[in-house]
This record gives structure tokens, C-alpha cells and sequence, in this order.
């Protein structure tokens, strides 16, 4: 059985620690596949003017095309150059809850993230994504330093 | 926020300064706009609100009557039957999280909401109440019930006919449901009837979406500075939104779009604190209402004086059956277009049902509305109920609000300036979709609306309330002439999709996402 890790990542340097993490990790188990996911911050109940709305389709395609191009498709190009089966993905939603409804319809056995890179007064105020997938996910999470 | 408001603020505070004592002159200005205005649309008023022969009834308020009552029973009450699942929708129950990045049903119904919460519900009630007395208000419930079925007709019709561009770019409303739908039946006359509609939408667009929501911005403000020309604030109002729509500072709009539903839900908390305040009043209010709307209470034209005022505000204000909403909501990327028809019909709820009863409450039980002691019923002057102070429009509604919070004014005055702002948005857009039907998608005829939009900002502020309501009514109307007619001839195909819709809901074709 091929085991499946989902690694978080944020499109910054510290998502790089939590790839470097997972790549050893299927290393050492071995038959082992790595699921990349970014997650593009979005909720259905903000508001948008008609004019938005209109336009929001090709927007949508537009930030998907755009976190692939520089985020999913290096990651995944490196790993798979360095012998690791790898595949990426990007999703619209609140990063934790779309990052634990990813890893449940994939099977996944673990989340990899790394530490949260937010902070000041949003993260006071609203807390982190990763504490939030810490406390809410339905999977074991590896948090990252 | 506070940068744009001093924006707006100061000029128009220095401006009235200097006026003050060039006043009779620029009252001048005032005036002349006010009498051209008025001779120029008096015949197209005067036919939109043409009384049925024999009658004081205008026409058009019984064809908004009778067109929400036959989709009513059409569709089987669908507005009772699904109001439950109307909200399902909205909480994202039954949408796919692989779509998750369009447009919601939260996002369309709450855009839509921000074009017609607004004046309507300030304004146009407290002309209701003041014209038609507290009757006025249970046909406005009514109006507003009964429009839950036209408003889902026209947003099904809005989803499933849009016009979907390569670029990912959508283009809805009634201009190309009407065109597509009825060319899909082999009927004729659906080209003629998309450019009617099409030119009905500017002027409504220019009408009751900016030149009404200018007026009555001026009137609160003037209420609080101190009277001055209505141009001033025109021109402050026009420049601002010139900025957003023509230079594309989104960040003014999104700022706006983000504080108008704060402002909606004070509002309704204020008024809920008026009315629990007062909780021993409510029972008494709702008999002026009831009593009200059968026998008048000696308003001026008695039962049939607030039925008309009651229908003619709550269409003013919910706008269904004019089509206007089917614009908003056809963004929505949904693959079900009903679905967009069912979010669609709270739309009315919230706006007449709950909103403009609460206004028309709260004007009820603050006792602005004179009584003639002789006869026990509403004392009447010049057509009008006399109210504390001879206020009318917002200023009645203020001076409602004032009674138990006397802060409330100042409030209210930063709310209706923003809703006037974020109406004449909405409208803005609305106007544009119809102009480009009818002149193209380039450019220029995109930038030459938007500076004619502009233009009539200046105008409306400038011109009287009783012209500019008239003229907004009337256009707004026009549009629920041929949308309407529209809808007769295609409410088959939303029948046919309902059906389906109903069919796989119950077999569990359709079911909820887990989320």
C-alpha cells in the first residue's frame, strides 16, 4: 500500500522546510507519495461589487494558473527530479479546512505543514491556519519549524 | 473610510460656506434644472402612471400585482415551499467545494441585496407612510411577498440565458433572456422587446439608481450642515463616483461594499431597539397597519390611496419583476440556474419584508404622524398626512429614528450616503450592461455612459424630490413592462426547470455536500 502524505504550503520560505520534511520522510518509508497542495485564502461570504462578480470566473482561473505556474509546479518538478512520486494541487477556501477535506478524499495518512509564517494582530486576533489545522484536523499533522 | 468621508465632507462644507451669500443665485441654478427636468419627463410619467379608465388605480401598479400573483400560483407558492431550502443554498449546503472560488450564492444574493437595500427602505416607506398612512405598509408586505415569485422567475431566466465570453467574463439580465429565450421558442419580437428593455434600464439607471439616491443624499445632508445647493453635493458625489467607475479605484467601492452591510444591520438594530423600547406599541402599530389598509383611516384616496402607495414602494424598493436583479445574479456560476432563482427570492424578503416594515414601524409608533384630535384620524395637508415639522422622505424617517435616539440623525446621515453610493454602483453597472447591449462592448461606449451617469448625479441633487421620484418610478417601471411581458412568455422554461430541479431533489439526485 502506498502511503500519502499532503504537504501544506504557503509560497514562502517556510513551506520549503515542510517539503525538505516530507521528502525525507518518503525517503524513509519508501513506497510513498507526496500530494502539494496551496491553498488560495477565499470565503463564499464576502462581499463583491456586480461588476467582481462578473468577472470572478476569470479571476479564479487566473490565481489558479498563477500559484501553479510559481508555486505547485517547482515543488512538484523537483521532487519528482529527485526519484519522488509527487503531484500538486490548488483549491480555493480557508487553508485549514480545505487542507483536512483534501487530505480525507485523498486517504491521506498525514498532513506535513510548516510553522505558521503569519503574524501581528490578524493572527491575534484570528489565530494561525496551522493552529487552527492542528486543533481541527481529522488526521495526524506534522508541524514543521 | 475616514479619509473618503472628510473628502466628501470638506469641500461641500466650504463650498456651502461660500454660497451663502451667492444663495439666491445658485438657487437659481437649482430651479432651472428643477423645471426642465420636470417639463422634459412629465408626458413619460404621466403615461407610466396613467390610471386604469374609471378609476384611480394606475395601471402599472395592477400589472406588477397581477404578473407576482400569477407566478405565485404558477409555481405553486414556491416562496413558502422553498424558502427553507432557498436558505440551504445560501449556507453553501449544496455547493461542490471543487467549484469553491466562484461567485457563491451568499456573494450574488448579497451584491444584489446591495443594489436595492437602500433608499427604498429609508425613504420610500416614510413617502409611503406619509402619503398613504400606516395602511400603506401591509401592501407593501403583500407586494413583498407576493414578488418573492417574480423575483425567481426573472434570476432563473437571468442564470440560464447569460451570455458566457471566452475570457471568462459573464453578461446576464433581461436584454438576453428575453432575446435568447424567445428565439428559442420561435417566438418574434424577442430582439424589439431586449432593446426596450435595454433603453428603460438606462433611464431606470439614471432615475431611481442615481438621480433619486443623490436627491435624497443631498436632503440628509443639507439636514445637518445647513441648507445649501443641491449641485454642490452633485458635483462631490459625481466626482467620487467618476473615481471608482471610470478611474477604477476599486478600493473606494470594495471599502463600501464591505461597510454597507455593517450599516444594514444597524440599522435594523436600532430599530429593534425602538420597537422593544416600545414593545407595548407594537401591537397597536400593527392595528393601525391592519385598519389601515382596509379603510384609509381618512388618508387621502382611503384604502385604495394606501394600496397604491404600498405596491408602488415596495416595488420601488424590492425592485422584482423589473429585471434589475437578474443582472446581479446572473454572475453566479452555478450548474443549476433554478438554484440562483431560489437564493433570488429572499431577496424581497429581506428588503420589504422585514426591512420596510421595520422603518414603517418605527415611523408608525414615533408619533411624527399628526392626529387630528376632532376626528381621531391622521390630520391631512396639501395630499399629504401632516407630520412634526412638515418632514417627508428620509428627513420623516430621521426624524422617526431621532425620537428615541437623537444621535440616530448622524447615523443615519454617513448610512444613506452610503447606501445612495453603493446603489448608484449597483446601477451603474445595471446602466452599463444595457448600454453595452445596445452600443457594444468597446470602450468608448463604455466611458461615455459612465460620464453621462455622472452627469445626472449632478441633476438629480439639484432637482426637487417630487420630480425625481416621479421620473425614477416611472423609468423603473417602464422596465417591469417588458421584463414582465418576458417573463409570461418564458415562465414555461422555468416551469420545466423547476420540475426537473424538484424531481432529482426528491430521489436524492441533488444532496448536500459534506463541509
Amino acid at each position: 500500500m502506498t502511503t500519502t502524505l499532503v504537504v501544506g504550503l504557503d509560497g514562502q520560505g517556510s513551506g520549503d522546510r515542510a517539503l525538505a520534511y516530507a521528502k525525507r520522510m518518503a525517503g524513509l518509508i519508501g513506497k510513498c507519495e507526496l500530494l502539494i497542495v496551496y491553498v488560495i485564502e477565499w470565503s463564499p461570504y464576502s462581499f463583491q461589487t456586480a461588476e467582481e462578480n462578473a468577472q470572478r470566473h476569470k479571476r479564479r482561473e487566473e490565481e489558479i494558473a498563477t500559484a501553479m505556474e510559481r508555486i505547485i509546479d517547482p515543488a512538484v518538478k523537483a521532487l519528482k527530479d529527485d526519484g519522488v512520486k509527487a503531484k500538486g494541487l490548488v483549491r480555493h477556501g480557508d487553508v485549514a479546512d480545505t487542507l483536512n477535506a483534501i487530505s480525507v478524499e485523498e486517504n491521506a495518512d498525514q498532513i506535513i505543514v510548516s510553522r505558521s509564517s503569519e503574524g501581528g494582530f490578524a493572527k491575534r486576533i484570528f489565530g494561525s491556519s496551522t493552529a487552527n489545522l492542528v486543533m481541527s484536523a481529522s488526521l495526524p499533522v506534522t508541524v514543521v519549524g | 473610510m475616514g479619509e473618503i468621508m472628510k473628502n466628501l465632507y470638506t469641500p461641500a462644507l466650504a463650498l456651502s460656506a461660500l454660497t451663502a451669500s451667492t444663495m439666491p443665485a445658485s438657487a437659481g441654478i437649482d430651479e432651472q434644472v428643477n423645471e426642465a427636468f420636470a417639463a422634459f419627463t412629465g408626458p413619460f410619467v404621466s403615461f407610466i402612471f396613467a390610471p386604469i379608465p374609471g378609476t384611480a388605480f394606475p395601471w402599472i401598479v395592477m400589472w406588477l400585482v397581477i404578473a407576482a400573483t400569477v407566478f405565485t400560483l404558477y409555481f405553486g407558492f414556491v416562496q413558502l415551499k422553498f424558502f427553507k431550502h432557498a436558505i440551504s443554498l445560501v449556507k453553501g449546503d449544496y455547493s461542490d467545494p471543487n467549484d469553491a472560488g466562484e461567485v457563491s450564492h451568499f456573494q450574488a444574493l448579497a451584491t444584489a441585496l446591495s443594489g436595492t437595500v437602500g433608499l427604498g427602505n429609508i425613504a420610500g416607506v416614510a413617502v409611503a407612510v406619509g402619503i398613504g398612512g400606516p395602511g400603506a405598509t401591509f401592501w407593501m408586505i403583500l407586494a413583498g411577498l407576493l414578488g418573492m415569485a417574480s423575483k425567481f422567475t426573472e434570476c432563473t431566466l437571468g442564470v440560464k440565458y447569460r451570455n458566457e465570453y471566452p475570457d471568462g467574463t459573464v453578461s446576464g439580465g433581461p436584454m438576453y433572456y428575453i432575446s435568447k429565450g424567445f428565439a428559442e421558442k420561435g417566438l418574434p419580437g424577442g430582439k424589439f422587446l431586449a432593446v426596450l428593455f435595454a433603453i428603460f434600464c438606462i433611464l431606470g439607471a439614471l432615475g431611481g439608481g442615481n438621480m433619486f439616491q443623490a436627491n435624497q443624499a443631498h436632503a440628509q445632508i443639507s439636514g445637518i450642515v445647513g441648507d445649501f445647493p443641491g449641485w454642490i453635493t452633485g458635483i462631490v458625489f459625481a466626482a467620487v463616483v467618476f473615481i471608482v467607475i471610470v478611474g477604477g479605484v476599486k478600493s473606494i467601492a470594495r471599502v463600501t461594499e464591505k461597510v454597507v452591510p455593517f450599516m444594514g444591520v444597524m440599522y435594523v438594530t436600532a430599530a429593534l431597539i425602538i420597537l422593544l423600547v416600545n414593545f407595548d406599541q407594537i401591537g397597536w402599530a400593527f392595528g393601525q397597519i391592519f385598519a389601515g389598509a382596509f379603510t384609509g383611516l381618512g388618508v387621502a384616496g382611503g384604502m385604495v390611496g394606501a394600496l397604491i402607495q404600498g405596491f408602488k414602494r415596495a416595488a420601488f424598493s424590492n425592485e422584482a419583476g423589473v429585471g434589475s436583479a437578474a443582472i446581479a445574479h446572473s454572475a453566479v456560476r452555478t450548474k443549476e440556474p433554478i438554484t440562483e432563482g431560489f437564493v433570488s427570492l429572499l431577496e424581497p424578503f429581506i428588503d420589504t419584508v422585514v426591512i420596510c416594515t421595520m422603518t414603517a414601524l418605527v415611523i408608525t409608533i414615533s408619533g411624527q404622524l399628526i392626529v387630528d384630535p376632532a376626528t381621531g384620524n391622521y390630520a391631512i395637508e396639501a395630499g399629504k398626512i401632516a407630520t412634526v415639522g412638515g418632514t417627508s422622505g428620509v428627513a420623516l424617517t430621521s426624524a422617526a429614528f431621532a425620537s428615541a435616539f437623537s444621535w440616530f440623525p448622524y447615523v443615519l446621515a454617513v448610512a444613506v450616503i452610503l447606501f445612495a453610493f453603493s446603489t448608484m454602483i449597483s446601477w451603474s453597472y445595471y446602466g452599463l450592461k444595457a448600454w453595452t447591449y445596445l452600443f457594444g462592448e468597446s470602450k468608448n461606449s463604455e466611458l461615455t455612459f459612465k460620464i453621462i451617469f455622472c452627469v445626472f448625479i449632478v441633476i438629480g441633487a439639484a432637482a426637487s424630490l417630487g420630480p425625481v421620484i416621479d421620473f425614477s418610478d416611472a423609468a423603473i417601471f417602464a422596465m417591469a413592462v417588458v421584463n414582465i411581458t418576458g417573463l409570461y412568455f418564458l415562465m414555461s422554461v422555468v416551469k420545466n426547470e423547476f420540475n426537473s430541479y424538484k424531481e432529482r431533489l426528491a430521489s436524492g439526485e441533488i444532496k448536500k455536500f459534506e463541509h
